[in-house]
């Protein structure tokens, strides 16, 4: 694991009406880390990342690619650079099969109009099996009828598809049983081992405990520290979450 | 391997588990149900009167089921994103009648003119102003409904009224008719034994089957149906997508509109009226889910044949026309029922 973070958020702030969602937090991921984004409901973990992926922009603050500063401006500037992210309510297209799902938006053509279903076909199962995804029969299932890990199997190899150098999961388990859980997280553990930046957000810290390296805990918009997993232990993640200490008073706008 | 004929995914019947063979037997039948009602059809009616096999009236039904057909294309792009136009029918006839008034030079009805008068500004002109009359409506709606995000079903409930009153205006609530050869000949005229609007209906059948099947623009039309929060955080232009498919619709109001009128050597301008039941009726009988995101364009061929097979051999058998009507509208509920039993069956 290298020192150097791959992507470094400073200070960044984001306010929804009267609501600071963000207020100047510090974020760093880097290569072949997973790092944990954890907090309460209503913390800001989502706002943080869709500013990363330019889903919105932040108010204030910068963002640091491989070390030299980035503006982020739609997710198609966040996913050149390489940042993926696999959404809390799973991007996938109940009606259409694997492959399509995995290359949406960004097909590959045979010139000059036709779609190439079988260069498509033969890369969904490569990017399948190089993340040892073998629940999925067929790369030509509909996604409707795959199961709750299954699905966020595709979505995941979605987002590693394409060179990604950075990949955000948001909840990637709550919605999945024991078993499914396993899946997915010995997933998160692979991707980290190629060498892949994984930001994970979760509620379950057990889960977190077994495959974060770093958690980063928010409260109240407010980066309240970054723990090193094997230093700590639940129950000061748990404190810092309920009770860390603050910088800045919240609801009162920062000039 | 790979099944490039089937990019929306329906091979999936070859490879799944064991446990949801039941489930495709559903769904098989559910996809081929649409064939063997047309099929039942057809032997019941020839059975009950040989001639309605005849060459003769086979092409007399495929004459009758072009013009929906035409607009059933359209509408089934516009159905596979979820949405719906109820416009079809007044767009189709404001295209024709201002085709019409385009090749006649004038907005009144002058039958006096013989059908050889050449004082309008051609034919090509004509169909080029009744496509662009339908481009345009559609492209309005379609905006409409994705920029101010007001429901289709609304914007086009609105294109219904607004579109049929922008052609009574036109016309003065008369026709336009008397053309000359070349106009007429789009809708009577014939390539050996098949009618040309047939050769028009079935040859824009199979170019919209290439785009949704094989080209990257259809495969988009399906994610947006099936999820459109999926295709626009995949990075798709959702709104530009959802805009294209009211515009195809209206490329196929305006071409059905100009070929109507070529056919009855007239634009009437109460043209098209109820064709929005027949056609979303094509359409979803044909399998294309209200839902949005499944359905094909060759079921929607199946959809009107099968649509002009029940109203031609009513009509051979002399079945009362309100009766007519009456089965349509049976026949609708029950491919809808159907449509939805076998949907609930699947995702189980
Ligand atoms: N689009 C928005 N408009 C207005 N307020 C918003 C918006 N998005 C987030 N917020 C507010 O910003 C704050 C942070 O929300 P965020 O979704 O980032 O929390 P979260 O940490 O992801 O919570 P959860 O664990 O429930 O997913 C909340 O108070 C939320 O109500
Ligand atoms: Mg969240």
């Amino acid at each position: 694991m290298s020192e150097q973070p791959i992507l470094e958020i400073k200070k960044a702030s984001k306010s929804f009406g009267a609501v600071q969602a963000l207020i100047e937090v510090d974020f760093e991921v880097r290569p072949g880390e997973v790092m944990a984004l954890v907090g309460d409901n209503g913390a800001g973990k989502s706002t943080l990342i869709k500013g990363i992926a330019g889903i919105y922009a932040f108010d204030k603050g910068e963002i640091y690619f491989e070390g030299k500063r980035v503006h982020i401006h739609g997710p198609r500037d966040a996913a050149a650079l390489g940042i993926e992210v696999v959404y809390q309510d799973l991007a996938l297209a109940d009606n259409l099969d694997v492959v399509a799902n995995m290359f949406l938006g960004r097909e590959l053509v045979q010139a000059p109009w036709r779609l190439d279903e079988a260069a498509m076909e033969r890369a969904t199962v490569e990017t399948l099996d190089s993340l040892a995804v073998t629940t999925i029969q067929s790369a030509r299932q509909i996604v409707a009828g795959l199961s709750g890990g299954q699905r966020q199997a595709i979505a995941v190899a979605k987002a590693v598809m394409w060179n990604s150098k950075v990949v955000i999961l948001d909840e990637p388990t709550a919605a999945l049983g024991v078993a499914q859980t396993r899946q997915v997280l010995d997933l998160v553990t692979r991707l980290a081992d190629t060498g892949l930046a994984v930001v994970i957000i979760s509620h379950n810290l057990h889960d977190i405990f077994e495959v974060a390296h770093r958690i980063t805990v928010l409260r109240l918009g407010q980066n309240v520290g970054t723990y090193v997993t094997a230093e700590s232990d639940q129950q000061e993640i748990v404190h810092a979450i309920t009770a860390g200490e603050l910088q800045f008073v919240p609801g009162m706008a920062q000039e | 391997m790979t099944d490039i004929q089937n990019p929306s995914g329906e091979k999936r019947k070859h490879d799944e588990p064991f446990a949801e063979r039941e489930t495709n037997y559903i769904d098989l039948l559910g996809r081929f149900a649409p064939v063997i009602f047309l099929l039942v059809l057809i032997v019941i009616f020839y059975a009950l009167n040989p001639r309605f096999l005849s060459q003769r009236n086979i092409f007399n039904v495929l004459r009758q089921v072009s013009i929906t057909g035409l607009l059933a294309i359209g509408m089934t792009f516009v159905i596979l994103t979820a949405g719906i136009d109820l416009s079809v029918g007044s767009l189709l006839a404001f295209s024709g009648i201002v085709a019409a008034g385009v090749a006649k030079g004038t907005r009144t009805n002058t039958l006096s003119l013989g059908t050889t008068e050449e004082s309008g500004y051609g034919v090509l002109a004509a169909i080029l102003a009744a496509i662009t009359i339908g481009m345009l409506g559609g492209l309005v709606q379609g905006a409409a409904t994705t920029k101010f995000k007001i429901p289709p079903f609304v914007v086009t409930l609105g294109g219904l009224s607004a579109f049929r009153g922008a052609t009574l205006l036109f016309s003065n609530g008369g026709p336009i008719s008397g053309f000359n050869d070349a106009f007429t000949e789009w809708g009577q005229g014939e390539i050996g034994p098949v009618p040309i609007p047939v050769i028009i209906f079935l040859g824009f059948a199979v170019v919209a089957h290439i785009v949704l099947r094989y080209t990257q623009y259809g495969r988009h039309v399906y994610a947006v149906g099936g999820n459109p929060e999926a295709a626009r955080l995949s990075g798709l232009n959702v709104g530009l997508i959802t805009t294209s498919v009211y515009v195809i619709q209206g490329f196929f109001a305006g071409l059905g509109g100009f070929v109507l009128a070529a056919r009855l050597n007239s634009a009437e301008a109460v043209a098209g009226t109820g064709f929005e039941l027949t056609v979303i009726a094509s359409v979803v009988i044909g399998g294309t889910s209200l839902f949005g995101g499944e359905g094909s364009v060759l079921g929607t061929v199946i959809g009107s044949l099968l649509i002009g097979v029940l109203i031609n051999g009513l009509v051979l058998n002399n079945v009362n026309p309100y009766v007519q009507q009456v089965s349509i509208g049976i026949v609708i509920v029950i491919a809808v029922a159907f449509d939805t039993f076998v949907k609930s069956r699947r995702s189980i």
